[in-house]
């Protein structure tokens, strides 16, 4: 006998109510919604994930912190976790937007990026 | 110090809607374009909303604030707008006079053939909602604590109870939680969420943050610094119900309970303001009831997806650099020649608007291809013909001449340009 559950979606601001009909942790049907949506509500399932937007300690910068991102959603169970791996980050400027702050965080093959350039002072 | 006294195109705000507005202006005719911004560097609020979300709508992709923000700030620079940073506008007059000051460009009096006001809007205060109780330290606006916790490196409280449902205050309980602070609950008078679902979603469910709808907060309790609030439910004319009242030890009271354009500067120029929107009246070129005034963005009304801020700003940019270079070329009392229909090119390129008063004004050109039968050569101010004269044929190999008459004048003194076209009779 199939599961109905219901999930609301992150994807984009729209934020539609995805009604997912599933076996266990397969997926059999999701209306309605799009896509992404669709890959979206089957992630949701088995391994909810997000993207995550935070920020690291900046050294001879403007600012004293630097606003960092996810290269890719990021486990949701470990987000804390990966709060406590960025607290003892410290990245010296000047920064590019883009640059890679990071790599592998956690062995989750999900990056750090930098949101922003960050220029240096003296 | 601005590098001139006199700009085609001053854009005051260098956040979404003034960065895309001087982008627009430099991309559209304006020949310099002013960026006066308060802040020591452009971006304005986006540098201090970290999360993701903006620019799907433009760019199609899911950025953080400060990455939307970065793409313009290197399309404003890249493209030849001058910036003026740390300076605060002081006054606007109705004719484009513009007063400011700032810490190193001193004070700054320049002028502007149009203006784009790109102020943004403000959150609403405590005394803006009336919460009784007393008035320690601890209540702040939501952007406030933004400001702090994400672009200066403060907590503002490690106890929370958030005022309103509003998409800053539940991004900001989220990022408050990730900082380790413990948010107690986010109260919200209206019966329905008043942010984005996917906002409720991953920054109040994901952490295990309560929603109370149909609440507020009935009172502030502490001396030096707040220690509860006293929430209480409501019934649907906002009248609290008594009995239902909770108190919630907290440090801090985030307050995320609407926004109001800017307009100050505006008011001071002559700009009529709307009631409604709190932003000022607009045409369909967001010029405002003040010519060569325009005005794009949170200023005229408070938008929920920055990209369209974006497009408002580029809208109102376009228009400002129109307005503009209308301006300028009556300054300097030259009307342009285009070339139209099957025309090569035209000497010469422009004409003085005063040289009708005495003569006529002899035009050459060369067409494109030939046409070997009766031709009109015309010449139009936008739509309209100013003259027409016939030819035989048209060969690229001779040149045509043609005079605009001395009882021309007044059509050329209003003309922008004048465009000429060598068309089949």
């Amino acid at each position: 006998m199939p599961d109905q559950t219901k999930i609301l979606c992150v994807t984009c601001p729209k934020g539609c109510t995805l009604q997912v009909t599933h076996a266990g942790k397969t997926v059999i049907e999701v209306k309605p919604g799009c896509k992404r949506g669709h890959q979206y509500a089957a992630r949701e399932l088995v391994d909810p994930r997000r993207m995550v937007a935070t920020t690291v300690r900046a050294m001879n910068a403007v600012h004293p912190l630097l606003p960092v991102y996810t290269s890719a959603p990021f486990p949701k169970a470990r987000i804390q976790e990966l709060r406590a791996a960025l607290r003892a980050l410290e990245v010296p400027a000047p920064v590019k937007m883009g640059q890679v702050v990071l790599a592998n965080l956690l062995d989750t093959g999900i990056d750090i990026i930098a949101s922003r350039d960050l220029a240096q002072v003296d | 110090m601005t590098r001139k006294d006199k700009y085609d195109v001053v854009v005051i705000g260098a956040g979404p809607g003034g960065l895309a507005a001087a982008i627009a202006a430099k991309q559209n005719g304006a020949e310099d374009v002013l960026l006066i911004e308060r802040d020591q560097e452009l971006g304005g609020i986006l540098q201090q909303c970290i999360h993701n979300g903006f620019g799907l709508e433009i760019f199609g992709q899911d950025l953080p604030g400060p990455s939307y923000a970065q793409r313009f700030i290197d399309d404003t620079l890249a493209c030849g707008v001058e910036p003026l940073l740390d300076t605060m506008v002081l006054d606007i007059t109705s004719q484009r006079r513009i007063f400011a000051t700032g810490r190193h460009s001193g004070f700054v009096d320049i002028r502007a053939r149009a203006i784009v006001l790109a102020m943004g809007c403000r959150e609403r205060t405590r005394a803006q909602i009336r919460i009784p109780g007393t008035r320690p330290a601890g209540v702040y606006t939501a952007g406030t604590a933004q400001r702090w916790v994400n672009v200066e490196g403060y907590m503002p409280g490690s106890r929370f109870v958030v005022l309103g449902s509003g998409d800053i205050g539940m991004i900001m309980a989220r990022r408050l939680t990730l900082e380790g602070a413990k948010v107690e609950r986010v109260v919200e008078v209206m019966p329905f969420l008043t942010g984005l679902t996917r906002n409720y979603v991953q920054c109040l469910m994901d952490y295990d943050i309560p929603l109370h709808l149909s609440h507020t907060v009935k009172r502030v309790i502490g001396n030096q610094r707040v220690e509860a609030v006293e929430t209480v439910r409501v019934d649907e004319k906002w009248a609290p119900i008594p009995g239902s009242e909770e108190i919630i030890p907290c440090d801090t009271l985030l307050l995320s309970v609407g926004l109001i354009p800017e307009n100050e500067l505006s008011k001071k120029a002559g700009v009529l303001i709307d009631g409604l929107t709190g932003g000022p009246f607009v045409d369909d070129t967001f010029e405002t009831n003040v010519p060569g005034i325009f005005a794009a963005g949170n200023v005229v009304h408070v938008y929920d997806l920055v990209d369209w801020v974006s497009e408002a700003g580029r809208q109102a940019g376009i228009s400002a650099a129109k307005f503009a270079t209308r301006i300028r070329r009556r300054e300097t009392g030259l009307v342009p020649l285009r070339v139209g229909d099957n025309v090569r090119y035209v000497v010469p390129h422009q004409v003085n608007r005063e040289s009708l008063a005495e003569a006529p004004v002899r035009l050459q050109l060369r067409v494109k291809t030939p046409i070997e039968s009766p031709v009109w050569v015309e010449v139009r101010n936008r739509d309209h013909l100013v003259l027409r004269k016939g030819e035989l044929y048209a060969r690229p190999g001779e040149i045509i001449t043609v005079e605009i008459p001395i009882k021309a004048y007044d059509q050329v003194q209003l003309a922008d340009e004048l465009t000429l076209a060598v068309v089949k009779r």
